[in-house]
């Protein structure tokens, strides 16, 4: 009893990152049509090859239909009620801080992105996107000496459209599925990241992304390659306003690992989640892929989920190198209404090629979470490996847990191992904790991060750091 | 001398059925005191319903508590103001390292006696000290909470805790059950050593086993929800010849 009024408490905590910044936006009408993506391509000024892609990307996605076979509920989106571009209004774009409208800055200082010397210091170097359009990418010279290139991808598209125009849509064609065929359509900016040959990256790449405009989608596309033996950490993290309505995410993600290079990519998403209705909050449907194109190149994704009204994402590995590995390590937590329905792939197609998946979801209140994940091993993928473990933590007896594993073995070497558990905090949990002095909802925070500590031990240090916070931020009210 | 914990007339009650029907109890500053009983006599619930555990209803009576209305206080109140109780089944909790929760537990304690937290290298220090009371290896530490922990381990490990903790009044519910007698011994070592003029025990047990190593002040004979009777420590020698079922009146 004690315990359901604890959960109530932590449930009702407020979005503390729920506050709009007033600046000058730039926009276009309302709705999506050849001459809307013309605008945009035209607004960025961009290459004919890219507005092509674009606009193909339009005419397949006119003849698709929105997939709805994904454990989740939502009213019908209207697709041409969206505004699909929209940017702080400054001439020519800012080139230094100093150009940066005051009030964009004053939001990352609010949010906590480490930004100009803070940055230098946390060796962070922040590609920081503000709705749309890069405001300020730190760290770019000293990145630039390595040859490592960190910036917008309106600005690589610029800057390096032999690489934009190779890489883009080699993992994540324009036509792959409803949600990225609409993002290559009209997706506005995002990030870039390319690392040379040997190149080990020397800090942390982070992007924080942060939707702003009311009624904007945001549609961001990041594009990370890493050429032979090279390696690269990135972090992403996410926050948004409170707004009433349901705002549609719809990213891309693209990883390309060459042979022998190493991509560890890493998400810290807390998307406004709506309230305690249900009402508001983000549709976060995305797309995120990597291929381990070389011969033992390597991909994990490292993802802590505690935000948005609706996660609709499976990021997954194509393990096309021999010997190549990937893995996938996701916390899942679903508060209040929120919906999750997450998981990965990972597609084994090389020799010897290995794979990991280790899911964590936390449901609490009316939460559903799901677990779905494919481990296809294609036909000559001999001796593939994978090891999948899936663990449900319920906190209450209104939230749900579902587990979906697909596996498709056609080489009889295979070995796939499978394990799943589902278990409430127990009672005796917390009396055991409280016996000690501890309070409940500091006991249920310890249990909850006790439970997901095989993932957030994969996550950089002061990302960990962030992440275990943020639990207990999003488990506030929840115990049960 | 006022007494630590002062238990008057308590009756409390399981899904309707009366389990302890009517207990007296007065523990003063310094005193060891054994409660003893068979299985389904009310010990255990006696040991619980003092730590504040929800599921008991207690119908009846009153527990005081440092002079305050014990009962009146949630679980976790009741052990910052000072309570400890020693469990009979320590209970797992993944992931989290028996350092991070105690440090927790411990500043807990501490917030509530307007004492300093203590930062990781001093509670390191102090928890090194304090396993040695109990034998226990301090890579323990990093160990998740009685995970993966022997019986005798987990025993040695709720000793630790109350080592560390130092609490006005400890109530170890049957810690001697499923040890051998090498456990029994450190685990007893361990008890004495905690023994002092401030704090109060109250021991369960089944047997006189434990009370062989732990010599209690007082002895109390809990059969069928009442106690029976109480003496010496003599009286744990004359049960352990006689048995229960001579004192319970029961036919």
């Amino acid at each position: 009893m004690s315990t359901d009024k604890t959960i109530e408490e932590l449930v009702e905590r407020q979005y503390p990152y729920g506050f709009v910044t007033d600046v000058a936006e730039d926009t276009v009408r309302r709705g999506l049509d050849e001459d809307v993506i013309r605008t945009i391509s035209e607004k960025k000024g961009e290459p004919d090859f890219l507005l092509d892609w674009r606009l193909r990307a339009l005419r397949h996605w006119r003849t698709m239909k929105e997939p709805r076979w994904a454990n989740v509920r939502f009213p019908p989106i209207d697709y041409q009620a969206i505004r699909y571009y929209s940017a702080p209004r400054t001439e020519g774009g800012p080139r230094t801080l100093d150009e940066v409208d005051p009030e964009v800055l004053a939001t990352f200082e609010r949010l906590g992105v480490p930004m100009s010397e803070r940055a230098r210091l946390a060796g962070v170097a922040v590609d920081a996107v503000f709705d749309s359009v890069s405001v300020a990418t730190t760290f770019k010279k000293r990145l630039g000496e390595l040859g490592v290139i960190f910036c917008s991808f309106s600005e690589a598209v610029k800057e390096h459209p032999e690489l934009v125009r190779q890489y883009l849509g080699s993992v994540v064609p324009y036509s792959d599925n409803f949600h990225a065929t609409l993002n290559s359509a009209v997706f506005s900016d995002g990030s870039f990241v390319y690392v040379p040959k040997g190149v080990r990256c020397p800090m942390e790449l982070s992007t924080y992304f942060r939707i702003n405009a009311a009624e904007t989608g945001q549609f961001e596309r990041t594009l990370i390659v890493a050429d032979e033996g090279s390696s690269v950490s990135y972090l992403e993290g996410c926050t948004a306003p409170i707004r009433d309505r349901n705002q549609l995410h719809a990213a891309v993600v693209e990883l390309v690992a060459l042979a022998g290079a190493e991509i560890k990519y890493a998400t810290v998403q807390n998307w406004y989640p709506g309230d305690a209705e249900g009402r508001g909050g983000i549709y976060n449907f995305v797309t995120k892929r990597g291929k381990a194109a070389g011969f033992r190149s390597k991909i994990s994704w490292t993802q802590v989920e505690t935000g948005s009204a609706i996660t609709w994402k499976y990021p997954s590995v194509i393990l096309q190198g021999d010997e190549s590995q990937g893995a996938f390590y996701s916390i899942a937590l679903t508060n209040n209404h929120q919906q999750a329905d997450t998981g990965t792939k990972m597609i084994h197609i090389g020799k010897n090629t290995r794979s990991t998946i280790v899911s964590k979801g936390v449901s609490a209140r009316f939460g559903s979470n799901s677990y779905r994940g494919l481990v296809r091993v294609q036909k000559g993928a001999e001796n593939a490996r994978n090891y999948t473990q899936c663990d449900s933590l319920l906190l209450g007896d209104r939230c749900s847990a579902h587990t979906f594993p697909y596996i498709e073995v056609k080489n009889g070497s295979a070995q796939v191992e499978h394990e799943a558990s589902t278990s409430r905090i127990s009672e005796e949990q917390l009396f055991y904790l409280r016996q000690r002095g501890i309070s409940e909802e500091d006991a249920v925070s310890m249990i909850v991060n006790g439970f997901c500590r095989d993932v957030l031990q994969k996550l950089p240090m002061e990302f960990a750091v962030e992440a275990t916070k943020l639990l207990d931020v999003s488990l506030e009210g929840a115990i049960g | 001398m006022s007494p630590l914990l002062e238990v008057q007339d308590l009756h409390v009650s399981v899904d309707g059925k009366e389990i302890l029907r009517g207990i007296d109890l007065a523990i003063g500053p310094g005193e060891v005191h054994a409660v003893m009983g068979p299985n389904g006599s009310g010990k255990s619930t006696l040991a619980q319903v003092l730590a504040g555990r929800e599921s008991f209803e207690v119908t009846g009576g009153s527990v005081r508590f440092l002079g305050k209305d014990l009962l009146a206080l949630p679980a976790e109140e009741r052990a910052r103001e000072g309570l400890f109780l020693a469990f009979q089944y320590p209970v797992p909790v993944p992931g989290v390292a028996n350092a991070y929760f105690l440090r927790a537990a411990l500043n807990s304690v501490r917030k509530h006696r307007g004492l300093e937290p203590l930062d990781a290298v001093d509670f390191l220090a102090l928890a090194k000290e304090r396993a040695r009371l109990v034998t226990l290896d301090p890579s323990f530490l990093q160990r998740g909470v009685n995970e993966g922990f022997s019986g005798g381990e987990m025993k040695r490990n709720e000793i630790f805790q109350m080592a560390v903790l130092e609490p006005r009044l400890a109530v170890l519910d049957e810690t001697d059950s499923g040890l051998d007698i090498d456990a029994l011994r450190t685990v007893a070592d361990g008890i004495n050593a905690l023994r002092g003029p401030e704090r109060g025990l109250l021991l369960i047990t089944h047997y006189e086993r434990l009370l062989d190593y732990v010599r209690p002040d007082f002895v109390h004979v809990l059969v069928n929800g009442r106690i029976v009777r109480s003496g010496g420590p003599e009286l744990a020698h004359e049960l352990e010849r006689t048995g229960y079922a001579a004192r319970s009146g029961a036919p």
